[in-house]
């Protein structure tokens, strides 16, 4: 490859196109992949995707396939047998759990969608005094871990007397600084503020604006913030487990995490309860995996 | 496209002008409702608008973390109520002898280092890989997120299968390449073995993710900075050290930052990696026990707030210093521009 580059340039050939072509001197995303290439990327998804491929595998099979040597890793026929066990299970409430998992998973998401946009929304096109000052402290509470003020919260919502309810994990996600931030960016630059303006001339009110020329806009940006947002907070584990741990109200994950405590634990039972509470999430990523990639391209925020 | 809008826009304002004079005219003191709502609405709504999340933000996320604060100097017990009052420092000094946080900050660095480097190497070389012109790209974007949208509630069971001593598949792999063989590896029983497997969860769950935050900084490399490179005689490996690598350092510098905020709250794994994971002990002797699951143990199994509280902010500040030393290392490494 760098034998042709050896050769400096000659005056003549200093068309950008032709010494492009002759000197390799593309950038990477313009060079047709290999098949080293393929085959590297091949392997990771293998990485990637074999131990979900496993879960399914131990949540087919009985107790005797577990504990053979060479592992199975072809599916059994008892996903059914196994599901069943874990939905009857007494104390775990695995049936409900998943019922209050798209409970707060939906309304965390639709809660995001909305304040997070309105709010983007001002900061994006309206002018009110001290908007730079409000804008510059929801980017720094972007800062803040708060996982770390998770005994205060605790305490907070037993004063409210909301710990081991559903709304202790609803309310606190309504709406974050990275959604409003990320919606801000996105109204910036998508929506036109002479639009916006000759609305106004037209006598719409604000919210007419978000309606008729705002919410239009910002569906990509919407499909985007909506699908991150729900996937983290189905798979959100340590604040409910504190706030909803040994109640009759679990999530699916704090669920799961009672079929895995004991002395004993069933394995085929607790991957077969994993791998239903996993499926949503992989429809979504099917559906809307072009999105989601998007918005972390776009540099979303790890939750 | 603004100059075909022109027109009609400095009509409209010209007519909106009439309107509002028409308001503000000292015959017409009187508003009426109609006018008070556009007044209403102009000045007062974009805060109507903002303040569902300064509230929440107030009240479920600053507020607890300053309360947490005072907590931390108080006595504040779950199982005994009357026990109050402000307890000063204490529950810092007891911090300070305290083997089971020192060990919980060892097993949490140690787990960090295992995780973090390999990790953001992987994901470097994983968006190389990706960013060719490859045939199906969205498919192989969206493939290496398969990890980030598993629940690491249900990753961490199926590794903890995996690496399970007697019929545990890790176990039998290394068998094959003559690892183990006779005397397979009890990965819960000491350190090293549990903080390998503890970070080959971590690893998984995010190379995905860390490897398109890479890509994305890659495509915006400008493409005359390859044609130059091509020039030096560069091959495809010392381009990404040499010229892709310093070009993305900023991202760099963004995916260590938050690799050591996310690496030092580690909870879900090490809390199911334990066979008894309602314990919380990471471990019959705290062999992986992360400073998260220290304080989910005091704070709520036995049951001291106040200790626990203190222990998030020693925990806090940690993030800060490390995050600060992390951040000075890669500049470093990455060789980027100076700033």
């Amino acid at each position: 490859m760098s034998a042709v580059d050896t050769a400096p340039p000659s005056p003549a050939v200093t068309t950008s196109r032709r010494r492009r072509a002759a000197l390799m001197g593309r950038a990477p995303q313009d060079t047709p992949a290999g098949i080293g290439t393929y085959l590297l990327l091949a392997t990771t998804m293998l990485f990637a995707a074999f131990p979900l491929y496993w879960m399914f595998v131990i949540a087919t099979s009985n107790d005797e396939a577990l504990a053979q040597i060479p592992p199975t890793v072809v599916p059994g026929d008892r996903f059914l047998v196994n599901l069943d066990e874990v939905f009857s299970l007494q104390d775990v409430y695995f049936a409900a759990s998943l019922v209050n998992s798209v409970i707060v998973s939906t309304a965390v998401t639709a809660a995001m969608l909305f304040f997070c946009s309105l709010a983007g929304f001002a900061f994006a096109k309206l002018r009110f005094a001290g908007s730079r000052w409000l804008m510059l402290f929801v980017v720094l509470t972007l800062t803040v871990p708060n996982q770390l003020g998770v005994v205060a919260l605790y305490i907070v919502m037993g004063k409210l007397g909301w710990n081991g309810t559903l709304l202790a994990v609803i309310v606190p996600g309504l709406v974050t600084a990275f959604g409003v931030f990320y919606m801000r960016q996105f109204i910036v630059n998508t929506v036109p503020d002479e639009l916006v303006e000759s609305a106004r001339m037209d006598g719409a009110t604000t919210m007419r604006v978000y309606r008729s020329i705002v919410l239009p806009a910002i569906r990509p940006a919407l499909a985007v913030l909506g699908l991150l947002t729900f996937v983290a907070t189905w798979n959100d584990f340590q604040w409910p487990l504190i706030t909803l741990g040994g109640t009759d109200y679990p999530t699916s994950m704090v669920a799961i995490s009672d079929l895995a405590s004991g002395n004993y634990v069933i394995y085929r039972r607790v991957l077969a309860g994993a791998f239903v509470a996993t499926i949503p999430l992989l429809i979504m990523l099917f559906i809307g995996g072009r999105q989601i990639v998007r918005g972390i391209m776009e540099g979303a925020v790890k939750s | 496209m603004s100059t075909t809008r022109a027109a009609p826009a400095s009509s409209g304002r010209r007519a909106a002008a009439g309107r509002h004079e028409h308001g503000t005219d000292p015959d017409h003191r009187r508003l009426s409702w109609r006018d008070r709502l556009y007044r209403f609405d102009m000045r007062y709504m974009p805060y109507v608008l903002i303040a569902p999340f300064f509230l929440i933000f107030l009240i479920f996320g600053l507020f607890p973390l300053v309360f947490n604060g005072v907590v931390a100097l108080r006595n504040y017990r779950l199982d005994d109520p009357t026990l109050t009052g402000w307890a000063g420092l204490a529950n810092f000094r007891q911090l300070f002898g305290d083997d089971d946080f020192w060990n919980a900050l060892y097993n949490t660095f140690g787990i960090f280092l295992l995780s973090s480097v390999p990790q953001l190497l992987f994901a470097l070389i994983v968006a190389s890989l990706l960013n060719r012109r490859l045939r199906a790209q969205t498919w192989w974007r969206v493939g290496v997120l398969l990890p980030y949208v598993t629940p690491i509630v249900a990753s961490t069971m199926v590794f903890s299968v995996f690496f399970s001593r007697d019929s545990g598949m890790a176990n039998w792999v290394l068998g094959l390449v003559g690892i183990g063989g006779d005397e397979p590896i009890n990965w819960r029983a000491d350190k090293l073995h549990a903080w390998i497997a503890i970070a080959t969860m971590v690893n998984w769950k995010w190379i995905g993710y860390n490897a398109l935050l890479y890509l994305a900084a890659m495509q915006s490399i400008p493409r005359d900075v390859y044609e130059a490179a091509a020039v030096d005689g560069a091959g495809p490996w010392r381009q990404l050290w040499r010229i892709t690598v310093p070009m993305i350092q900023p991202v760099i510098v963004f995916t260590v930052i938050l690799s050591t905020i996310g690496g030092f709250q580690l909870f879900i794994e090490p809390m199911l990696f334990d066979l008894n994971s309602q314990a919380a002990t990471g471990g019959p002797n705290g062999e992986w026990q992360t400073i998260a699951q220290l304080i989910y143990k005091v704070g709520w199994k036995d049951l001291n707030l106040g200790y626990a509280a203190a222990m998030s902010w020693a925990l806090f500040l940690i993030i800060l210093v490390v995050a600060g030393i992390n951040t000075l290392l890669t500049n470093r490494l990455s060789g980027g521009r100076s700033r």
